[in-house]
């Protein structure tokens, strides 16, 4: 095609016409690549698997009409369904005609153009020549010198002052981008190490916000999920402050008053009325511990499965967390609720390097 | 050839002159046209990837028209009753809303998870048939780390996109991410203040997740995977060992029209079997999960699969913690959340270089290998495969442990004794059938193939009959490549020096990896007949174990 000259002036034809002087076409094929025929072998078998192609790709035709019926003709939502009507079955209805309509039209096309190449094209193997990858030896020495000489003009291996001089420059710009990225967020500093809890902040249900008086807690053995009062609406606050409350009978709670390694970080004296709270944040990597069972008195954390006995300080009986889980001293305020006594003594959550 | 066949229609010659008098095109593309692909089932998984990945950015974009990437509060009164008046960001409200309210988006929704799901499926067993095949040797060392970079992100590209919707499940698991990354040494709790804007959840991370996962990880995957595609176009697919194929050429059927028909209707396919799983196959229900609030939780929380090794990781892992020079170093966390993936990442990475220095084999292989005639890479990929089900199941232990009754802590105990014994038990069975197997294909070779015929000659001796093997199967078996094995520091030179090589520890290690890698059954020389000397094989030291696969 590329000897066809170029015509300056004026459009060649009308859009629409046919062309003035069909090409001949140049197949640019080597003899010996032409011998193939796309004759069919077996015509009538290529007349049956012609009308099934034909077939599926009249089906997917329809089902992608069907596609089309299905969005305009099943509508949803609250807005457009009728009162009363349930948006999870308008949307379930419409997921099933259009999904199904969708997946009939592109299984269709998969199988029609499946059986067009096995069943309408000739099988035809061809082998290429594998060439091999590495140059040859002429072409890589006259790349080097080519290099090497590149190199020479631009200066850049006889004027290190210069070559030393952009690399200089170039430093501070590359760490600028790491340096723009430091207002992403606050320096963590001391955060990771207080709640929000404080001497007399009433502890409230999660859910309700109702304080509660330890004779809320009738029956030993059960846990309720507490929060700070006032703090119902803040995320940031409660991912670190939520607390278990759990009730015990007279005596069976044995909290140990020195545990890990020395630190002392519970104590007896901090529970009211054989009331005991925990964080509820694990200190394996932070899910909310959620699971009690009353009988053995342990907490279970769904996430990893750490299991903390909470007879005994929250110590960590089975699992992957380190760490038994910081009680929260309570105390009782004037008018008999229950509150904190104080911020939890050591981090809650997970661990950090800066914990110490 | 008929003319009437290869006729070009007017109009279509016209366009291709105008595009070639600009481009210079007819050549090159007829190249391209005439280009061979080498047909073979485990070709296709790769591709399944790609058009996953094809589904992805056409589903994703629709979803994008409609979400909203917001952490802010508001009260829904949409069309899910049940969660009317509750409180929730507008990122899980838009959720809803795609889901309930806007036709077809539901349907989008599923196609867009369940199309993750198969791209990284897809991924892992197109790896799979490279590794135990070798197609990553000389020259595809590259496409090899390339689709081990693309794993990477699509484990990442996954892990943002399901915690998008800030359902409770997806807050759950950015809340683990946060506690784990939390656990590195020096930087941890900074990258997370920076990546959270502050401490969990805050309100940052949800539009910071949708830029990452909408814009820059599928803009970097779509790099690789052109990178990927065109480095093996330039260097032309492997073919399997067969009668014909070999390192000079490559055997199968043209680009235009067969693969082009072929992928199409893979596409076609791949692109109908995900809509059938969306359509009927319910994926992430985010309206039953809830909004995220941190203080809530459902047992059985599980993320994505491709998730669940690091899942499994944690789970099993006892409670290690260390103080090192008064800083908390979180052994229980680092371990299973950041060195079992990097090791398994590492290891996978260097495999190739690994093999060569191994082996000492520089050679380019555009033939495949039969897992068989590798056995250490095949026991190896064995053990690998069987590390990592091991974490997946651990990762689900709390559903194993509900569905076959046995104690959650059983579970947990049998997956960490599992964790080593398994894949060591794995590779050395392995190696052993492969080698056995091996012995068969040299049977093979000597005897030709029992027929199932026992005939009685006339002085009453019962042979079975054979028939020998057929230019093919014997194509297939000779494929075999066979490693001298590398001088050892024994071996030395005319001067009695032994190879620098094979000097020192690092010379140990490699005679012991060598040792290993060029333990082989010979195929037998002169099998012309397919009736040389009975079984003398090299039978090596292992004769009465392989000897036990040698089954017919």
């Amino acid at each position: 095609m590329s000897e066809t000259p170029e015509e300056p002036l004026g459009p060649r034809r009308v859009i629409g016409t046919p062309s003035p002087a069909p090409k001949a076409v140049d197949t640019h094929a080597e003899p010996d690549q032409s011998a193939f025929s796309a004759e069919p072998e077996d015509t009538k078998h290529a007349k049956n698997a012609e009308r099934v192609v034909a077939a599926f790709f009249v089906l997917a035709f329809l089902a992608g009409c069907g596609f089309i019926a299905a969005y305009i003709g099943l509508e949803i939502g609250q807005s457009t369904t009728p009162k009363g009507a349930n948006a999870v079955v308008a949307a379930m209805r419409s997921n099933y005609a259009l999904g199904t309509c969708l997946a009939i039209a592109l299984l269709a096309l998969g199988a029609g153009s499946l059986i067009w190449v096995r069943h309408l094209t000739p099988n035809i193997e061809i082998a290429e020549e594998r060439h091999d990858l590495r140059s040859a030896k002429e072409d890589r020495a006259s790349f080097k010198r080519d290099f090497a000489e590149g190199a020479a003009i631009s200066q850049v291996t006889r004027r290190p002052l210069v070559r030393r001089t952009m690399l200089l420059a170039t430093a501070p710009l590359a760490l600028a981008p790491l340096v723009l990225l430091r207002d992403l967020g606050p320096l963590p500093q001391t955060s990771l190490r207080h709640t929000v809890w404080r001497k007399g902040l009433h502890a409230v249900t999660l859910g309700g916000n109702r304080r509660l008086r330890p004779s809320d807690i009738s029956t030993p053995g059960s846990m309720i999920t507490v929060i700070p009062e006032g703090y119902a609406d803040d995320d940031d606050a409660l991912a670190k402050a939520g607390v278990i409350l759990i009730k015990f009978a007279p005596g069976e709670l044995h909290i140990p008053t020195n545990h890990n390694g020395g630190t002392v970080v519970s104590s007896m004296n901090w529970t009211v009325d054989n009331i005991v709270a925990y964080s509820k944040i694990c200190t394996h990597v932070g899910c909310p511990v959620a699971l009690y069972e009353q009988t053995t008195h342990h907490i279970l954390c769904p996430c990893h499965q750490s299991t903390f006995d909470a007879a005994n300080g929250a110590n960590v009986i089975f699992g992957p967390a380190a760490r038994a889980l910081p009680q929260l001293p309570l105390m009782l305020t004037s008018e008999g609720y229950i509150a904190a006594a104080s911020d939890f003594v050591e981090p809650v959550g997970p661990s950090f390097w800066e914990r110490g | 050839m008929s003319d009437d066949a290869v006729k070009i229609p007017p109009a279509l010659d016209g366009v291709g002159g105008w595009l070639d008098d600009r481009f210079h095109g007819a050549k090159g593309v007829r190249v391209l046209m005439k280009k061979v692909f080498p047909d073979h089932w485990s070709f296709m998984l790769g591709e399944i990837a790609l058009w996953s990945f094809v589904i992805l950015l056409l589903t994703g974009t629709y979803l994008a028209l409609f979400f909203q990437p917001s952490s802010a509060p508001v009260m829904y009164h949409g069309s899910y009753t049940k969660l009317d008046g509750i409180a929730m960001s507008q990122a899980y409200q838009s959720t809803l809303n795609i889901s309930f309210d806007i036709r077809g988006g539901l349907l989008i929704r599923q196609i867009h998870h369940w199309a993750a799901l198969m791209f990284m499926v897809a991924i892992m067993a197109h790896m799979l048939r490279v590794f135990f095949t070798g197609a990553y040797r000389k020259p595809r060392e590259i496409n090899w780390l390339i689709g081990i970079g693309l794993f990477t992100l699509g484990m990442i590209e996954g892990l943002f996109g399901y915690s998008l919707p800030d359902d409770q499940l997806s807050g759950a698991g950015l809340r683990i991410l946060f506690g784990v990354f939390e656990g590195i040494p020096i930087v941890g709790t900074y990258l997370m203040f920076f990546l959270f804007g502050g401490q969990f959840p805050g309100s940052d991370i949800i539009p910071r997740m949708y830029i990452l996962h909408v814009f820059l990880i599928p803009g970097i995957i779509l790099a690789l995977v052109t990178a990927h595609l065109f480095i093996m176009f330039h260097q032309k697919h492997t073919q399997m060992p067969m009668k014909g194929n070999t390192e000079k050429n490559v055997v199968g059927q043209p680009f235009f029209p067969y693969f082009l028909l072929k992928g199409q209707a893979w596409f076609f396919f791949i692109f109908g079997t995900l809509v059938v799983l969306a359509t009927f196959a319910q994926i992430n229900p985010i309206w039953l999960y809830g909004p995220y609030t941190p203080l809530a939780i459902s047992s059985a929380s599980q993320p994505d699969f491709y998730m669940g090794l690091l899942e499994g990781a944690l789970r099993m892992m006892p409670a290690w913690e260390i103080n090192f020079l008064g800083h908390t170093l979180s052994l229980s966390v680092l371990i299973p959340g950041l060195l079992i993936i990097g090791i398994f990442f590492t290891v996978a990475a260097l495999w190739p270089f690994f093999e060569q220095w191994a082996t000492g084999d520089k050679s380019f292989h555009h033939v495949n290998d039969r897992p068989r005639n590798a056995p250490v890479r095949t026991a190896f990929g064995v053990a690998g495969i069987s590390w990592y089900l091991i974490l997946l199941l651990e990762g689900a232990n709390d559903v194993l442990a509900d569905h076959f009754d046995i104690p959650l802590y059983t579970v947990t105990w049998i997956a960490r004794i599992a964790f080593f014994v398994v894949p060591i038990g794995g590779y050395f069975v392995t190696k052993r059938i492969c080698l056995g197997l091996q012995r068969k294909d040299a049977n093979l070779l000597t005897h030709g193939v029992e027929i199932g015929i026992i005939r009685q000659l006339p002085n009453g001796e019962f042979i079975e009959e054979e028939r020998p093997l057929t230019e093919e199967e014997r194509a297939v078996i000779e494929s075999k490549h066979v490693f001298e094995p590398l001088p050892t520091a024994e071996t030395v030179d005319s001067n009695g020096v032994p190879a620098p090589s094979a000097r020192g520890p690092m010379g140990f290690a490699r005679k012991v990896a060598n040792r290993a890698f060029t333990e082989t059954i010979a195929i037998p020389e002169g099998h012309g007949n397919g009736h040389g000397e009975p079984g003398e094989v090299e039978e090596g030291e292992h004769a009465a174990i392989g000897g036990g696969h040698d089954e017919h």
